[in-house]
């Protein structure tokens, strides 16, 4: 009984050091990056698109903007792949097909992202530089390499959410005479649609918060882009490209360009949760 | 029974927080424990009989710095020599308070910083590269400020066949940046629009690979796949740096407080005398001996 009473301890005190943790590092950004908003004043930060920090240039707009673009880039590539991938998976193979296929997929997954940043490098750049225009490294190459980053979320979270819905509502359309795919468009996707919801907004939460890839093939550029073609900088990039040599204003900087981004996760993360729980 | 569509169903075995969470956790954690590391310093050392010495400043240096200090603890057992990056200036700052006993510094000393002691140790020159299908050999000083600045955006201005420059420049506080924006800009910022690479490496790459690219590095890392500009007339080649005919080239000092004695004074000379010479030269800058 003792025993038993020490082993539940432990676990709770295992439990509450990883939620410490977290605690502490959001302390620690706020701390870090906050007087710099103060002293900058945060219309001088997130309205202005002028990023000269050694200058005492602190305006991360066009990094917001990059952000949001590339991520919804991403979303239009990789939205209507991964669900049809999913409805695929879900409601039209065999069993037996569908036990090799998720595995694999969930193993795109695994694969570290500085190995897609450097496939863009090699296969994507080149070919849009030739045949697009611009200097290759660009928000398309951005979006598409997120496009295909954020995969094995939106179908493995979409898979689970068709799979939920009870055989039985398929059974009853089918009854009613419905074809496959009337029942799939009709009762299947509309019942499991907060869960894909769900898919699609871990989906932007993932390729909102990628950092090496994007570095690798979106050229940074500090501008608000006006074409597809054009390089951007996302808020990831800005803090991972410049940490290294940072000191005094400009590592603050960095830490607030991380309160921006920690804020807009929190509000993906948080409408994810609501959205599961929604009834 | 209930209408489907309205039917509750959640995704089984999903956690909505797991997969964001644990991308802006690691990403936030990259930065608390960079922060960790920005804090400690060279007093944060144990001190003792065999106190570290401290060399810190210039991120352009710190490489060779800690080539140097590698080999030179290697032939010396009983010496620890830390190197720490920080920025030519923190470095500087370091060294006239104590925190440091040797400064690193890319750029030449400024106001105050001369009362310290400079030791020269190198040069380094920086070229400005293209593709090699690019036909230009020479270009002015004049241009290049004008081309970084995003006044000029097309190599027709250069008497080329008409094409956007893809231009391309180091991050905000690279000593590389640091040192062209010094001697090229002028005060004028580099254009938003430019291509942001974090390393002379990448930025070579990205040359070797665009005809139309524009960009600059350390001269000691070009290689036959890019194309170094004549500036005025004049290439980086290892005499033109010497004698600082070519116009982009910042030294590499030492800095100390007051005249080195001791450990400092041991490592200087092997800086300065053949061995450390020739590890520079092999590293790609051009030595002052």
């Amino acid at each position: 009984m003792h025993r038993e009473k020490f082993i539940e301890r432990l676990l709770l005190l295992l439990a509450l050091s990883s939620i410490g943790s977290l605690a502490l590092i959001t302390i620690f950004i706020f701390l870090e990056g906050f007087p710099l908003i103060l002293s900058a004043g945060l219309k001088n930060f997130i309205l202005s698109s002028h990023w000269a920090p050694t200058k005492g240039h602190f305006g991360i707009l066009a990094m917001i903007i990059s952000s949001i673009l590339v991520t919804l880039g991403a979303m239009v590539l990789g939205v209507p792949l991964g669900l049809a991938c999913a409805i695929v998976l879900a409601e039209f193979s065999p069993r037996r097909l569908k036990m090799v296929l998720k595995p694999t997929l969930e193993l795109l997954a695994g694969i570290p992202s500085v190995v897609y940043g450097f496939l863009g490098v090699i296969w994507l750049v080149p070919p849009i530089r030739t045949y697009l225009g611009g200097p290759g490294l660009s928000l398309l190459a951005g979006s598409i390499i997120l496009g295909i980053m954020i995969l094995p979320t939106v179908i493995s979270i979409s898979i689970d959410a068709l799979s939920a819905v009870p055989d039985l509502y398929r059974d009853g359309s089918l009854a009613l005479g419905a074809t496959r795919w009337q029942t799939v468009r009709r009762v299947v996707l509309p019942a499991a649609s907060s869960g894909i919801i769900t898919a699609i907004i871990l989906g932007m939460g993932r390729a909102i918060g990628e950092t090496m890839a994007v570095i690798m093939v979106a050229g940074n550029a500090l501008q608000i882009p006006t074409s597809v073609l054009d390089p951007v900088r996302t808020l990831t990039s800005n803090i991972a490209l410049e940490l290294g040599y940072a000191a005094g204003r400009h590592r603050e900087a960095l830490f607030a360009t991380g309160i921006v981004l920690f804020i807009i996760i929190m509000i993906l993360n948080l409408s994810a949760t609501l959205l599961t729980r929604r009834r | 029974m209930p209408h489907p569509a309205q039917a509750p169903i959640r995704p089984r075995g999903s956690s909505p927080t797991h997969l964001v969470g644990r991308r802006g956790v690691v990403l936030v954690w990259v930065v608390f424990l960079a922060g960790l590391l920005a804090a400690g310093g060279c007093e944060s050392s144990p001190q003792g009989a065999s106190r570290p010495l401290c060399i810190a400043g210039s991120t352009s240096v710190q490489p060779f710095a800690e080539k140097l200090a590698e080999i030179y603890m290697h032939r010396h057992s009983g010496t620890r020599i830390d190197v720490q990056g920080g920025g030519s200036s923190a470095g500087l700052y370091a060294v006239s308070h104590g925190a440091a006993d040797l400064g690193a510094a890319s750029r030449e000393l400024l106001g105050e910083e001369k009362k310290l002691i400079e030791i020269p140790i190198a040069y380094d020159g920086i070229a400005v590269i293209v593709h090699p299908s690019n036909p230009l050999t020479d270009i002015g000083l004049a241009e290049i400020r004008q081309i970084f600045s995003g006044a000029v955006r097309n190599w027709g201005a250069l008497r080329l066949p008409p094409h956007a420059i893809h231009l391309i420049t180091r991050e905000e506080g690279s000593g590389t940046r640091e040192a062209f924006e010094h001697l090229v800009m002028n005060k004028t910022e580099i254009t938003p629009a430019a291509l942001v690479q974090d390393s002379n490496g990448s930025v070579r790459e990205i040359v070797a690979g665009d005809p139309y690219a524009l960009g600059y590095i350390s001269a000691g890392l070009v290689d036959h796949r890019v194309k170094t500009l004549a500036i005025d007339g004049v290439l980086p080649a290892r005499e033109n740096i010497k004698n600082q005919t070519y116009k982009l080239v910042r030294r590499f000092l030492l800095v100390a407080r007051t005249a080195p004695t001791g450990p400092r004074q041991a490592f200087l000379d092997f800086v300065l005398g053949p061995n450390g010479q020739k590890i520079l030269e092999k590293e790609g800058l051009v030595g002052v001996k």
